[in-house]
């Protein structure tokens, strides 16, 4: 039985997990080039940032909002038609990317926003009154010294969209969401099913590890 | 010389911050500003590097009005009236030497090996070249304050502004930094202005003073004149002069 077992699910369970993680960190890395500006301009321009915009900021603010407020089944299935368009499907692992995208880029924007207000007034003061242009701060003091704050919200980023591709696995996504689905729930294969969570618990065992290790490394305080 | 003539300013809720700030501050002066905590002191400093605008007056530097300048023109200003904290503002996940090259950096983009020449020349000043590689973390209060003042004299400042730089400190430490900037002013002749609640900066550094309250000057003359012969109220709460249990 073991062997069997072994024999059907081992494949498929290799390319389940390769399948997440290409979901999880293609997505992933997408939403940061997306959030990282947005989380910027929605520090730099709040009331009290170095460019306060009020309309600006109100509008982003609420465009973030909205979404984060969509429930991830939801907003996957609404945004089809788009990712037909950009992908030219909607399914598979390729499929599942955009709508990824959408649902993790403003909870990386507020994320960054997050660690940005982190770092101390005094030095983002200190590096104004040495002259130093907008543009300046964020890249040579704001970024730097809110970078450990970054990476562990990457890790909080990673393990949640890891939940989402477990959600997107019963919309035929691919990965190990789907298979605990198709084979562990709709098939009664405990053993599937069970082995599937197991390696769920061990990635996000891993990316949080991983990345308090860099945070560690990386912080000087 | 820096003029500030009736400098104002407001924010919502609290609309007298500053009222009618009418001051001269000489080349080469060390200038205290005094007063309570609230009395404006932190806002009147950050009007002279315009950190913070004046709802209205002028500033007045060696003839030109500083208060309308942006952009490129207030940086390159900003580059000429250095300032250092009561928190520091060191960047803590930069070294010691980078802390102190970040003036070059916000000058031009980049830093260049004549950059990091001049900045552990002026580590060696401040007494702590071979704390270059350092973080701030690994630093005492006093160190990263004279981090912090060789960061102000990267960009050879003809200002420095010192808001509460020794009050986060230790007698000692409060000491040394108060010498070092005294030296500083001697040997290159740069105006500090130097922003305390604490009577004995005044007296240690200071040769003008200017005692504040409520947002106006309440008194100002030179500090032997001040300490001597007090005529406000409130200069005379802070030289202690006052019975504290009346």
């Amino acid at each position: 039985m073991p062997s069997d077992f072994i024999e059907e699910f081992a494949p498929l369970l290799v390319q389940g997990t390769i399948d997440t993680l290409v979901m999880v960190f293609v997505s992933t890395a997408i939403a940061y080039a997306i959030g990282l500006v947005l989380g910027v301009v929605l520090h730099l321009t709040a009331a009290n940032g170095l460019r306060p915009m009020r309309a600006l900021n109100a509008v982003l603010g609420w465009v973030v909002n909205i979404g984060r407020s969509l429930p991830f089944i939801i907003l996957m299935i609404a945004l089809v038609p788009v990712t037909q368009a950009i992908v030219g499907t909607s399914t598979g692992v390729l499929g599942v990317i955009p709508p990824l995208v959408v649902a993790t880029a403003p909870f990386v924007a507020r994320l960054i926003e997050q660690s940005l207000a982190e770092v101390s007034r005094d030095t983002v003061e200190a590096a104004e009154a040495c002259g130093a242009s907008i543009p300046r701060i964020v890249f040579s003091a704001l970024l730097p010294e809110a970078c450990p704050s970054i990476v562990r919200g990457v890790a909080v980023t990673l393990i949640a969209v890891l939940g989402y591709t477990a959600i997107a696995g019963a919309l035929g996504a691919g990965g190990l969401g789907d298979i605990a689905i198709r084979y562990g729930y709709y098939r009664f294969e405990d053993g599937a099913m069970i082995i599937t969570v197991v390696l769920l618990v061990v990635l996000v065992q891993l990316i949080q590890t991983i990345a308090d290790v860099i945070a560690r490394k990386i912080d000087h305080r | 010389m820096i003029q500030l003539q009736h400098v104002c300013k407001s924010y919502r809720g609290h609309e007298d911050a500053l009222s009618d700030i009418c001051l001269d501050i000489a080349d080469g002066d060390i200038f205290g500003i005094i007063g309570m905590s609230g009395a404006g002191k932190s806002t009147l400093v950050r009007t002279i590097n315009l950190l913070e605008r004046p709802t209205s007056g002028e500033i007045i530097v060696d003839g030109r009005d500083v208060t309308q300048l942006a952009g490129a023109d207030l940086r390159a200003y900003r580059r000429r009236v250095a300032m250092i904290f009561q928190n520091f503002g060191l960047l803590a996940q930069k070294t010691v030497l980078d802390n102190v090259c970040f003036p070059f950096r916000a000058a031009t983009g980049k830093v260049t090996d004549e950059n990091r020449a001049h900045a552990l020349e002026l580590l060696d000043r401040v007494g702590l070249k071979e704390k270059a590689t350092s973080y701030p973390s690994q630093l005492s209060g006093g160190q990263q304050q004279r981090v912090a003042i060789a960061r102000a004299l990267a960009c050879d400042p003809e200002v420095i502004l010192c808001d509460e730089a020794t009050s986060a400190l230790d007698p000692k430490s409060t000491n040394t930094i108060l010498k070092l900037l005294r030296d500083i002013n001697r040997e290159t002749g740069v105006t500090l202005v130097v922003i305390t609640h604490s009577m004995d900066v005044v007296e240690k550094i200071c040769k003008n003073v200017a005692v504040l309250e409520n947002g106006r000057v309440v008194e100002q003359g030179s500090v032997e004149r001040v300490f001597a012969d007090p005529q406000a109220e409130a200069t005379r709460v802070l030289l202690g002069k006052v019975d504290w249990d009346a």
